[in-house]
């Protein structure tokens, strides 16, 4: 048995708390407790990843489908190894967009992959509240890996992970998210979260990208970077879709950069010791500059990429934990 | 037929045209209603023909509901003229206008003509409907107006899409008004509206949607009232769902502009938080609007702004809702909750009895020139017989409509039909 395994048991024999949920469908709904609950089982993982032999049995004999109907190669990489190095069989599956269109609906897809008895299913999906919907239709856990713009829960996780590891409680820290608000899922699982946890969240964008009522979401508006990131411990950018960079959202690059791509100068406005973070895919020179996201003092982003690992390991191990197999 | 006679007795006889609300009997001969009246057969029961003992429910004019999607022909699986006509006689219409964007589109006399001999065929509401203002709903060329007007078509609509180019909305007004048509607009700015899923708001936001905002309305409403000034032609707004729309529309009427407009029962029975989690049967077209402007259509209603209620019936299969919410279609069923939710409007206390019916009845056949509507002498006898107060849930399964999308489903309501009179004769009886 693993030691994280071991851990995780004492802990539970403490205190007798489990993951209150079916399925991980997002941030919202999730108390404090839950989401310390998958950080402090995280922080077990990220240990075990760093060991030479990195695998263990938690999830001997289960069953883990990645179903992603959008592309992805970090998030479903990532989910891969955690299924993996819990000794889980992960089989990945890419439905593109085309045979969706041939006549296969989502709730056919799952009916067909639920009959095969999975344990999880990690789901990514374009459109909001897919993922939602096909939780609806199957008997297994399913974990949301991004459903359209709605939330990325793991991936808020992650975030938090890091943040966590690096300025110790999240509580009473500031923490400013830059870039196109309204089209990210990250922006709105991370906005969740990190006011769950008590920390002040601003959120920094030109107003075109900025989602209406995002006010009622109890953070603060900034159109200004440098305003928005002024005393602040954490920057996280957010990535900027190329096909909103030629003129319905922002005019271009080159003045999306100038006012709201993150540089050493603009970075001097927040906290000295603030530090930089990214979900990635990074556009180098449109919203970071390349000299930032290499900086191994102030950027978190590679760190992340490990976080995301040792976090999806606790969500699938929380999720199957004292639960039988699917039986539909 | 002739010399059929059938008398109405104990009821009580409710005409919005007339203000007629009182304890009466009614006589109908020959399809047509032959006398009424407080008066009538006091003396005791006729001798001759049929009688029907209203037991003191109330007896009205059949609802005219002046935009059904009817799917037929084309999308079958959904609805059919068969089908439709069950759920509106359950639901008390006794007469469905159809919006013209069936397939083929009603751009053409030939499914004009189709759609009237089905109705034949089905025997039961009386079926009218509207030719589109542009060929097949491009938004481009106008149709033969004048020749689908000769056939039957009692308007013309683009059904759920907006006449988005001014250019082409300032010639359909200029020219039906040459046939004294009306045209009824989808107002909505495309370009705003975009892909837009549900209302803009905070609801959207927290959902991950994308939204319409409630300006699209209003923006289209404004522009189209200019275009009204301009041509001097007969416009129309369907479903208006919020406040800046209808206050554009109150001020053009105090103006004596020649506009009309009608709303859903959605648009005051619900608001965006129907929504929910993803409920696809929540998304129609307008989008659900927040609560203030639901509040706005109420008072719309008491003051006479909006001169009509209309089903929006749009039936979808499972297969159109059993989506993503962004994927899956617009539209909702409403022929057979739409006399019920309207009377919760009465309930309230927000409208009468007889306004509430009026929007239901006399308002739309009085727009489209139809002849229904009212109880009078030589009218038609479409007639319901109705419990305004008898409660019932609303149930998906038990609808008699095609598809089951509604968005009422358990839904506790007051007011039920009896009985549905058509041209005399009676096609539903509970």
């Amino acid at each position: 048995m693993s030691a994280a395994r071991k851990n995780s048991e004492k802990q539970e024999s403490e205190a007798v708390y489990r993951f209150p949920h079916k399925h991980l469908l997002g941030i919202e709904g999730l108390t404090r407790k839950a989401i310390e609950l998958i950080l402090d089982l995280s922080d077990s993982y990220v240990e075990q990843n760093r060991r030479h032999d990195k695998k263990s049995d938690v999830l001997r004999g289960r069953t883990i489908i990645n179903l992603f109907f959008e592309n992805s190669t970090r998030t479903r990489t990532s989910f891969e190894l955690a299924g993996k190095r819990l000794g889980g069989d992960v089989i990945n599956m890419s439905v593109s967009t085309s045979s969706i269109k041939k006549g296969e609906t989502l709730i056919d897809t799952s009916m067909t992959l639920n009959a095969m008895h999975p344990d999880v299913l990690c789901v990514r999906h374009p459109h909001s509240g897919a993922v939602k919907l096909l939780s609806e239709k199957v008997n297994c856990a399913v974990i949301n890996g991004g459903d359209g713009t709605h939330e990325h829960p793991t991936q808020a996780l992650l975030d938090a992970q890091t943040i966590r590891r690096h300025k110790g409680p999240i509580e009473g820290l500031t923490v400013a998210i830059c870039g196109d608000i309204l089209h990210s899922r990250v922006a709105r699982s991370n906005i969740l979260l990190l006011s769950t946890m008590g920390a002040r969240v601003r959120i920094v964008a030109p107003p075109t990208l900025m989602p209406t009522a995002i006010d009622r979401f109890g953070v603060e508006v900034f159109n200004n970077l440098k305003d928005g990131i002024a005393d602040c411990d954490i920057v996280m950018m957010l990535r900027l879709q190329q096909e909103r960079m030629k003129g319905m959202f922002v005019p271009s690059i080159r003045e999306y950069f100038h006012f709201f791509g993150l540089t050493r100068e603009k970075l001097a406005f927040a906290k000295p010791d603030a530090l930089v973070m990214h979900p990635g895919p990074m556009n180098r020179g449109v919203e970071i500059d390349s000299e930032i996201a290499d900086d191994i003092d102030r950027s978190l982003i590679r760190e992340q990429v490990e976080m995301g690992v040792a976090v999806r390991m606790a969500c699938l191990d929380l999720l199957t934990r004292d639960r039988p197999g699917n039986e539909p | 037929m002739s010399g059929e006679r059938t008398a109405y007795l104990n009821a009580r006889l409710l005409d919005p045209a007339s203000g007629l609300d009182a304890p009466g009997a009614l006589l109908v001969q020959d399809g047509q209603i032959a006398d009424l009246g407080p008066d009538l057969f006091k003396d005791g029961a006729p001798s001759v023909g049929q009688v029907v003992d209203c037991e003191g429910l109330c007896l009205a004019p059949g609802l005219v509901d002046m935009r059904v999607q009817l799917r037929e022909p084309g999308e079958e699986h959904k609805e059919t003229i068969h089908t439709a006509g069950a759920a509106a006689a359950a639901g008390g219409v006794t007469t469905m206008v159809s919006l013209p964007n069936t397939h083929p589109v009603i751009d053409d006399v030939s499914v004009v003509e189709f759609i009237a001999r089905r109705a034949q065929e089905a025997r039961s509401v009386n079926v009218r409907c509207y030719g589109s203002v542009t060929r097949g709903l491009r938004g481009e060329e106008l149709t033969e107006m004048g020749l689908l007007a000769e056939a039957g078509a009692v308007g013309f609509t683009d059904g759920t899409r907006a006449v988005g180019s001014s250019l082409v909305m300032r010639r359909a007004l200029s020219y039906a008004k040459g046939f004294g048509l009306m045209i009824i607009q989808h107002p909505e700015d495309p370009a705003l509206a975009g892909d837009g899923a549900m209302n803009e708001g905070e609801i959207a936001t927290r959902l991950g949607l994308s939204a319409i905002p409630a300006d699209a309305e209003v923006i289209m409403i404004e522009r189209d009232l200019r275009l009204v000034a301009l041509t001097g032609g007969r416009y129309h707004a369907a479903h208006v769902s919020t406040g800046a729309a209808i206050e554009a529309i109150r001020k053009a009427k105090d103006l004596g502009l020649n506009v009309t407009c009608d709303t859903a029962p959605h648009y005051f029975a619900l608001n965006e938080t129907a929504v929910g989690d993803y409920r696809t049967f929540a998304k129609v077209s307008p989008p659900l609007r927040s609560e203030d402007d639901r509040r706005t259509v109420v008072d719309g209603l008491a003051d006479g702004t909006i001169d009509a209620i209309a089903s929006d019936h749009a039936p979808h299969d499972q297969d159109s809702k059993r989506l993503p919410f962004e994927q899956a279609a617009f539209g909702a069923v409403g022929l057979e909750t739409l006399l019920p939710l309207t009377l919760e409007l009465v309930h309230n206390k927000h409208l009468s009895l007889l306004d509430a019916l009026g929007r239901l009845s006399t308002g739309p056949a009085k727009l489209l020139g139809l002849p229904g509507g009212t109880l009078k002498r030589g009218a038609p006898a479409d007639l319901i017989l109705f419990d305004p107060e008898k409660p019932w849930l609303i149930e998906e399964k038990k609808l008699r409509s095609k598809s089951k999308n509604s968005p009422y489903d358990t839904r506790p309501v007051q007011g039920q039909v009896a009985r549905t009179v058509v041209g005399g004769r009676t096609i539903f009886h509970a």
